[in-house]
């Protein structure tokens, strides 16, 4: 097991060094001169020349690979090219949104999933279970900007429920802390993307916990439960369900990192000011300081998450071994 | 073509399959004749007869069954013409990634040792990759073409197919008529590809089905995003035009038929592929 975890450890640092010199190269390739967005050519070319030097730009690109992996180590992500403030307060500010937004959505589209998975597989070829399954595949399908969209014109412009967009209220609060996260005006901004999002989040876990439970409804324990008369919501729960549950809850790191990267789209919907937000502004912008940092930390998040559902599928069924 | 025979009786036997079935072929139809049939050009901008002014955001009428939109185009042409984008970019990106996904997984999965290990750490590099932000840095880099975006969701989507087969390679490979071929001096590649390959085809043909869903509707989210190809019109572009305009929510008849468009066709190839699977994997069929 340790050496399990040694060498996986090993690995991810490897996998991970390989992505972020993909990543380097890579926004180089970006067409335009990002830094034009900062450097006016209306300036001095003495100071364009000391802008140059202050960015670091002046030196060959195998030199500023290798200041951007030192950076990187120290978990130093330089300065925007765009706002000349630098990546971390930028990044910092922008996550807490999108983690507001995903995270606890996340949580209950795998809460709820599981259960009505469960009672999905339980109840197999009830008109309950068959409807169930039309409804997560229709929501599915559709793209999540368009459901967004829908919901924005339904319940926001016909009903006048909830705001179209946005974080707060424009003009309401100048700082963006704990009280304006805390604040009704926030929770109300919040609802709309959150409803979205957790209603297309709950589709993969809903219809992986029915498939995961009509193989285990037949084992032979269930039947055995059966025999020994036990009631049926103890068996459903107890033994169906929590046998069940291992394909679904191994999925979620790795969910994760994939509802981060395409938070893109509903931020963009929802003018929701957030990490998947800032990579479009950034490749826009040709900023690479900050899409950098978004990928490098979306990257971290994923590898990381995957080893983590390794090792918790290890400790969910025994039956695991590593080598 | 005797898997698609097999394909196509297998989600015979199920309604829902059935039903996607000729959902699916419709949409193929549609790709083919749907600029024929299409009263309008995509961008073709359209006029009164009497008044001889440019039709804006006009709500549907009898000339225009959907409405035009804020230019004066035509919404049901451009609703019709976008099921040739949906199906070339959604068919290609599948069978790219399935291919590459195939014969990754299966030499990684055949070889084992140090090609394994290779292969398997350069499908981590791209799982760790933010999927849609990826595909916006490559068209950024290469420009927004049909054929830029189908390379640019291919490259980044054999990934997970790749895992799948290579996972489905390991037990194949236990059984015993490979080590019967393996004694018999098969070489490494006739055991692969004549062994092995045709008993993994059900599980690609799978990912076929399940790429090709993904493929459309990542497509749109392109499209959405202001990426798509501005010489041909796709779903996610009407969208994204009427969201730029910032007339779509004035206009509903200008942002729902899309995307009621790819609700049907993806779900229908969700569909199948799931009626497909049960097929070829009872153990997902229960008792």
């Amino acid at each position: 097991m340790k050496e399990y975890i040694f060498r996986r450890t090993l690995h991810m640092i490897i996998t991970l060094f390989a992505m972020v010199t993909i990543m380097f190269f890579l926004f180089r390739l970006l067409p335009g001169d990002p830094t034009m967005t900062v450097i006016s050519s209306a300036m001095y070319p003495k100071a364009q020349e000391a802008m140059r030097v202050q960015f670091g730009l002046d030196k060959p690109l195998l030199h500023q690979y290798m200041i951007y992996l030192k950076n990187l180590a120290t978990f130093d992500f330089g300065f925007s090219f765009h706002s000349s403030r630098s990546v971390s307060e930028l990044l910092g500010g922008r996550i807490v949104n999108t983690l507001v937004l995903v995270l606890p959505s996340m949580i209950l589209a795998y809460g709820l999933g599981a259960l009505f998975g469960a009672l999905m597989g339980w109840y197999r070829g009830s008109a309950f279970e068959a409807v169930l399954v039309l409804l997560a595949t229709l929501l599915q399908a559709a793209p999540v900007f368009w459901i967004g969209m829908m919901a924005i014109l339904v319940f926001s412009l016909n009903l006048g429920w909830f705001p179209t967009g946005h974080l707060v209220t424009p003009g309401m609060f100048i700082d963006q802390d704990l009280r304006m996260y805390l604040s009704a005006d926030f929770l109300h901004h919040l609802a709309l993307p959150f409803i979205v999002h957790t209603a297309y989040q709950i589709c993969f876990p809903l219809l992986l916990m029915r498939s995961s439970m009509l193989s285990t409804v037949g084992e032979d324990f269930i039947e055995f439960a059966r025999i020994k008369g036990l009631r049926e919501r103890r068996i459903l729960f107890r033994h169906a369900a929590r046998n069940s549950l291992l394909p679904v809850a191994t999925t979620i790191p790795m969910i994760l990192g994939w509802a981060l990267a395409g938070s893109v789209v509903i931020e963009t919907v929802f003018s929701w000011p957030g990490l998947g937000l800032m990579m479009i502004e950034g490749v826009q912008r040709s900023d690479f300081p900050v899409v950098q940092a978004a990928f490098f930390l979306i990257a971290v998040l994923t590898i990381l998450g995957t080893f983590a559902a390794d090792l918790l599928y290890g400790v969910l069924d025994p039956r695991i071994v590593y080598d | 073509m005797k898997w698609l025979m097999h394909f196509v009786r297998a989600v015979h036997e199920s309604r829902a399959g059935r039903i996607s079935f000729y959902i699916v072929v419709a949409c193929i139809v549609l790709a083919f004749i749907g600029p024929w049939i299409a009263p309008y050009g995509p961008f073709e901008r359209v006029y009164d007869p009497v008044t001889e002014r440019l039709i804006r955001l006009s709500p549907p009428t009898r000339d225009h069954w959907l409405g035009t939109t804020t230019l004066g185009r035509d919404i049901f042409s451009q609703l019709l013409w976008g099921f040739r984008s949906a199906i070339v970019v959604g068919f290609a990106t599948a069978f790219g990634v399935v291919a590459i996904g195939v014969n990754v997984g299966l030499i990684s999965g055949y070889m084992g040792g140090r090609v394994d290990t290779v292969m398997m750490r350069l499908t981590d590099i791209f799982l760790g990759l933010p999927f849609l932000p990826f595909i916006i840095v490559i068209l950024a880099i290469t420009g927004r073409s049909t054929t830029t975006i189908i390379i640019a969701m291919t490259l980044i989507m054999w990934r997970s197919a790749a895992r799948v087969v290579r996972a489905q390679v390991l037990s194949i490979k236990q059984q015993s008529f490979v080590a019967a071929a393996r004694t018999t001096g098969g070489g490494d590649l006739s055991i692969i590809y004549r062994e092995i390959a045709p008993n993994i085809m059900p599980i690609a043909l799978v990912n076929v089905a399940f790429s090709l869903a993904w493929a459309i509707i990542t497509e749109a989210s392109i499209g959405f995003l202001g990426y798509g190809d501005a010489k041909a019109i796709s779903w996610g572009t009407i969208i994204h035009d009427a969201y730029a305009s910032q007339m779509m929510y004035q206009a509903p008849w200008w942002v729902v038929p899309p995307g009621i468009a790819i609700m049907v066709l993806v779900s229908a190839v969700y569909f199948l592929g799931r009626a497909y699977e049960h097929v070829v994997n009872p153990r997902l069929a229960g008792q």
